[in-house]
């Protein structure tokens, strides 16, 4: 506890590749939830003890795929009700735990535990510049609530530029059935 | 080379589509690679795809199962296939496995429970249920492997065949029938029954807030609206009356087990208060012992403990209300995954589950035989 600020915990942790199981990193973090307000992301700082696999190759070959693209792609339900992401999906399933990430972190305290649940949505949204877009509409469980959260966001991506959240909101729960 | 074009050449900017036969990949690849030509592979094994989408085929037009050996257990079945299935179990082994009814949920389905049991009258019992929370699919279908395995080793599996020696074992597998018929067809994040109170439009109530263990207490919500809403009374929930009901009235289950996902974790009461319960000790140690059979098989990493210290707090919750009954051996799993796939877990871990959990319950259940009380 800092007096004053909020509550600080230190963490260790072992970054696993879910692409390759084998491939492990360490990894030490701090993270401060502010006091008070709730409405402010925790701070997080961290350090990597190593490198993370380089994934040129797959990125540039994703990316030449979409953009040579004449129909913008829309895709539903990722995973399906069974589980199944087929593999030309799997990048836009990745992608959206990369970018539900920061969505997540923006939204989250001490008392909140979010996971991504399912993509219900994902379309592209042609660009002109290099950049790649997706709007995304995911769905977040929040396990302390077990609430399902539907949310919205537009996801921006370049194999050498990252990932970027443009704007993001959360959206009303369906009718409640 | 034999290429197949799915999308043929049109022009300069267009891309082409073409299914290689595998010999010609790599000559293939070298001529595009040589010509600078960029490709992506969006299919790598179309014969894999084209004999899965046959597996499917045969399986939907959604024919009934015809025998339990031909039931497929590393596939999500619907309830009329779940019912099909109960019914084949018995016909296939009438002097083990009998249906019981125990009563109706909200919208009329029958709720089912598989009696094993190899004789007696009143025997003690060990309770297994799946389903509670209808949209965490892998315990269903792990419920409808337990019923098989059961079958199978209960006379050739040491342990096994000595607990039924004593034992008689119940096993609901869908314990949530309306919420499961509805993520079917509606929602498959559909958690909770599907009942509906006047004074508000949502409809359900969570099933796991809803047992007379400090009832509306912390950890439970009073809104409909809510995936953890307690309902307006205790047992309100048609489906959690059936098995107050039930166990009241054998009188002798001496142990309970209560199944979900995800999170994989082992716990034990309480959830509604941070008190330890009175026989923590030996119920924590079952669990160590449970979790370490579970690992042994692929090595899955579960955590245990009491509900409150390791999920949250969560009040109504089953097996408070069971253990406070006298139940001793009052367990709640969280089975597969951690969270990357959730609730919507892939078929194929279904059976890789069900087998490590079902180490974890032989513990539990060699336990229970071993201590009477």
């Amino acid at each position: 506890d800092i007096d004053g600020v909020g509550r600080k915990y230190h963490l260790e942790l072992v970054l696993e590749d879910v692409l390759g199981k084998d491939s492990t990193v360490n990894c030490t973090a701090e993270v401060l939830y502010h006091l008070g307000n709730k409405n402010i992301a925790p701070d997080v700082q961290f350090t990597l003890e190593g490198e993370l696999k380089n994934t040129e190759e797959a990125d540039n070959i994703f990316y030449n795929r979409i953009k040579s693209l004449e129909k913008e792609l829309v895709a539903e339900n990722i995973p399906d009700s069974r589980g199944n992401v087929s593999p030309d999906m799997e990048p836009f399933h990745l992608l959206a735990w990369v970018a539900s990430g920061y969505v997540i972190w923006q939204n989250s305290t001490e008392n909140t535990k979010f996971q991504l649940a399912q993509i219900k949505r994902v379309k592209q949204v042609k660009r002109s510049d290099e950049y790649l877009e997706f709007d995304y509409t995911i769905l977040l469980h929040e396990m302390v609530s077990q609430e399902i959260i539907p949310w919205q966001m537009t996801v921006l991506w370049h194999p050498q530029r990252g990932v970027q959240v443009t704007q993001d909101s959360r959206q009303p729960k369906h009718a409640p059935e | 080379l034999q290429l197949d074009f799915w999308l043929a050449p049109r022009g300069l900017g267009h891309p082409v589509d073409i299914r290689v036969p595998f010999p010609s990949l790599q000559p293939v690849k070298a001529h595009l690679e040589a010509n600078g030509v960029s490709y992506s592979i969006m299919i790598e094994d179309v014969q894999a795809l084209v004999d899965h989408e046959q597996m499917e085929m045969l399986r939907s037009p959604r024919r009934l199962p015809l025998s339990t050996s031909t039931f497929s257990y590393d596939a999500y079945h619907n309830l009329d296939e779940i019912h099909a299935f109960m019914d084949l179990l018995v016909a296939e082994n009438p002097n083990l496995v009998s249906k019981l009814e125990i009563g109706r949920s909200t919208e009329n389905r029958p709720l089912y429970v598989l009696k094993f049991s190899k004789g007696g009258t009143n025997r003690p019992a060990i309770w297994i249920d799946t389903g509670i929370h209808s949209r965490e699919w892998v315990t269903q279908a792990s419920g409808v492997w337990f019923a098989k395995k059961i079958v199978l080793d209960h006379e050739n599996d040491e342990g096994l065949a000595s607990v039924l020696d004593k034992m008689d074992i119940f096993l609901e597998i869908v314990t949530n029938p309306d919420g499961f018929a509805f993520t079917q067809t509606q929602n498959r994040m559909w958690r909770k029954t599907r009942s509906k109170h006047s004074g508000s439009i949502c409809v359900g109530v969570d099933p796991n807030r809803n047992w007379d263990a400090d009832f509306g207490g912390p950890g439970a919500s009073r809104n409909p609206c809510s995936e953890t809403y307690h309902g307006p009374y205790a047992n309100s929930e048609p489906e959690v009356k059936a098995i107050v009901d039930f166990v009241k009235n054998h009188g002798n289950i001496k142990a309970f087990v209560s199944i979900h996902s995800y999170s994989q974790l082992l716990l034990y009461p309480y959830g509604y208060t941070s008190t330890p319960a009175p026989d923590q000790k030996e119920l924590h140690q079952i669990s160590e012992k449970a979790v370490a059979a579970l690992s042994s098989l692929y090595g899955t990493n579960y955590k245990y403990g009491s509900i409150i210290t390791t999920i949250y707090q969560a009040s109504g919750a089953t097996v408070d209300w069971t253990y406070n009954q006298g139940i001793k051996y009052s367990f709640t799993f969280e089975l597969r995954d951690t969270g990357r796939y959730g609730f919507l877990l892939p078929a194929k871990q279904i059976v890789p589950t069900a087998e490590e959990t079902w180490l974890a319950l032989k513990v539990i259940m060699l336990h229970a035989r071993d201590h009477p009380y």
